[in-house]
């Protein structure tokens, strides 16, 4: 700060103040919500957190949501496999294929990275139809690897990688070549160790991105044993006339948002990296 | 750029580009190429024929007016998601480059929304404003505003808009606060012995030198707003109602999965394309504050 000004201080806490609790509020509200009975929700708008949360969690995780044929708990588990399968699959071949197209010279180098580059501008979104056919036609419907596969090509992992081994000085390069070191040597050996720092960004960025992946995961589970917990969640609020179970809504949520919620709390500083560094 | 030191094998750097490029092959090219050519086609609802129509399918959506209306919905919703998660993100992170004490404190109490799924977000501010059960719209009842999002479609708007504006908030003030600590404090200080008051040094020196960053949130908010709000939009109204809040992604979905018009849906999946491959050139050409590979 460059002058003193008291009054000015004092509004900048306010609205800070003010921001963070508009921002927490409906969070707040859910947490307060999956600790009461439906019956409280529904006639008394409790403002204060209730005595069901025991029973509402224990409900959700163990037995499920009325109408959906999956517990929280296998949901969750699902959500997670994805997430993590989603993650560490898109590190790993992002890697190899930065690693190859930096150190090495081959034919087709250009093509292939434009054609990984290509995969910046076509979001799922953009072309849910056909590639459902395409994994219609793969028989991987309803299964880890439907859930996981089509979404682990990533252009802007690649970039990163890309990035970070053209600042590696081409000296660890040439030593490890002198010490007779073959290209894997070199990967494994310096270059990996090397880029932790980005992993580890990379990772939160992937894993929010995993965990919260919606359309694609609609489209192509029936099966209730694949639900994801956000496919959970919205079936449960389809009820048509009926009342919703919002006190099952409720915990789940809770229970959808504090993985990555909590990954983002205590990683802060690798999810701003990461954040930063891809800028998608 | 290219390396001077390279290594030189025969097949190991196919080997090593091969699962990224069959991932892309399989599951973006392909699709991509089958959308483009499904979109010149006329399936019958049987899926057994399909005979090759030209421009028919865009020739048709674009003259639907539901399509018409469905763009202008979506632009509506994406330039409103923008405009009011950038002002709250800018508001709230140049006063926490203001606030000295706390401002770590802050930061990690206004970031942790982005992980928060859009649906996710989307059923919190449903729970808030369902018409039955939600708090807010008792107490706007008690104001005498009735709130139904399921008949109202400007309410509707108004609703889809918070939730998917509400967890933006995070990602733009994340920018936004790195953009503001990235400019000189000497500047700032030099004009504050000018006589410059701190309004006055915000709009004059701190807002211009800014701008690069708000530039690229808009490119990125558009692109959020457009693509990722599939979600919310499917928890909270599914489009309706009376097409109120049918934006083109969520149109997509609801005309190649529910409706079966394949054609139509491909055609509409080719303009979104061509929309996000606009909006990437936009982002890889003009701003410069965008790493440059």
């Amino acid at each position: 700060m460059v002058e003193h000004r008291p009054w000015l201080t004092f509004m900048t806490h306010a609205v800070l103040i003010l921001g963070v609790l508009i921002i927490a509020f409906p969070i707040y509200i859910t947490f307060v919500a999956s600790t009461h009975s439906l019956d409280e929700i529904t006639t008394s708008f409790p403002l204060l957190p209730g005595s069901q949360l025991l029973e509402n969690y224990k409900r959700a995780l163990a037995v499920g949501p009325r109408d959906v044929g999956a517990t929280v708990g296998t949901m969750m588990l699902n959500s997670l496999i994805m997430a993590l399968g989603i993650t560490f699959g898109k590190i790993a071949i992002s890697l190899t294929a930065a690693y190859a197209v930096v150190y090495f010279r081959f034919r087709f180098r250009m093509l292939f990275f434009w054609l990984i580059f290509i995969t910046l501008m076509l979001p799922v979104e953009v072309r849910i139809l056909p590639t459902y056919k395409v994994a219609a036609d793969l028989n991987i419907m309803d299964s880890y690897s439907g859930l996981i596969f089509p979404l682990i090509a990533s252009a802007t992992a690649t970039f990163l990688f890309r990035q970070f081994f053209m600042t590696v000085p081409d000296e660890l390069c040439e030593a490890v070549r002198i010490d007779g070191g073959g290209p894997i040597r070199f990967f494994f050996d310096i270059l990996l160790p090397m880029s932790r720092t980005s992993i580890a960004a990379l990772f939160v960025i992937l894993f929010i991105y995993g965990w919260n992946q919606y359309l694609w995961p609609l489209l192509i589970t029936n099966d209730e044993s694949y639900y994801t917990l956000l496919i959970g969640i919205r079936r449960m609020l389809d009820v048509g006339e009926g009342q919703a179970e919002w006190h099952i809504i409720m915990a789940s949520a809770m229970l959808a948002m504090i993985p990555p919620v909590l990954i983002v709390i205590f990683m802060q500083k690798q999810f701003v990296r990461g954040m930063t560094e891809t800028e998608k | 750029m290219e390396k001077r030191v390279v290594f030189k094998h025969k097949f190991l750097p196919y080997l090593l580009v091969a699962p990224q490029i069959i991932i892309t092959l399989v599951f973006f090219i392909w699709p991509a190429s089958q959308a483009l050519y499904q979109s010149f086609l006329q399936e019958d609802p049987f899926g057994l024929s399909s005979k090759f129509v030209a421009l028919q399918n865009f020739k048709m959506i674009f003259t639907d007016e539901i399509y018409l209306r469905s763009i202008k919905v979506t632009l509506i919703f994406s330039f409103s998601v923008a405009a009011i998660a950038m002002c709250v993100a800018l508001l709230l992170a140049a006063m926490a480059d203001r606030a000295i004490k706390g401002a770590t404190t802050y930061k990690t109490l206004i970031i942790w929304p982005y992980a928060v799924a859009p649906v996710v977000a989307a059923v919190l501010w449903y729970f808030l404003f369902n018409p039955t059960v939600g708090m807010v719209a008792f107490y706007l009842k008690t104001l005498g505003i009735h709130w139904n999002h399921t008949l109202n479609g400007t309410q509707a708007m108004i609703l889809v808009i918070i939730a998917a504006a509400w967890r933006e908030i995070s990602y733009n003030f994340l920018f936004f606060l790195a953009g503001l600590q990235a400019i000189p404090k000497s500047f700032i200080e030099a004009a504050a012995i000018d006589g410059a008051s701190p309004a006055k040094r915000f709009w004059t020196i701190v807002f211009p030198l800014l701008s690069p960053t708000a530039f690229f949130l808009i490119v990125m908010n558009i692109v959020y707003a457009f693509f990722e709000t599939f979600g919310v939009i499917h928890a909270i109204t599914e489009g309706g109602p009376n097409e109120a809040t049918n934006i083109m992604v969520y149109k997509v979905y609801h005309d190649g999965f529910l409706s079966l018009d394949l054609g139509g849906s491909a055609a509409q999946s080719v303009i979104l394309m061509i929309v996000v491959i606009s909006l990437t050139v936009v982002q890889f050409r003009y701003i410069e504050r965008r790493v440059h590979y």
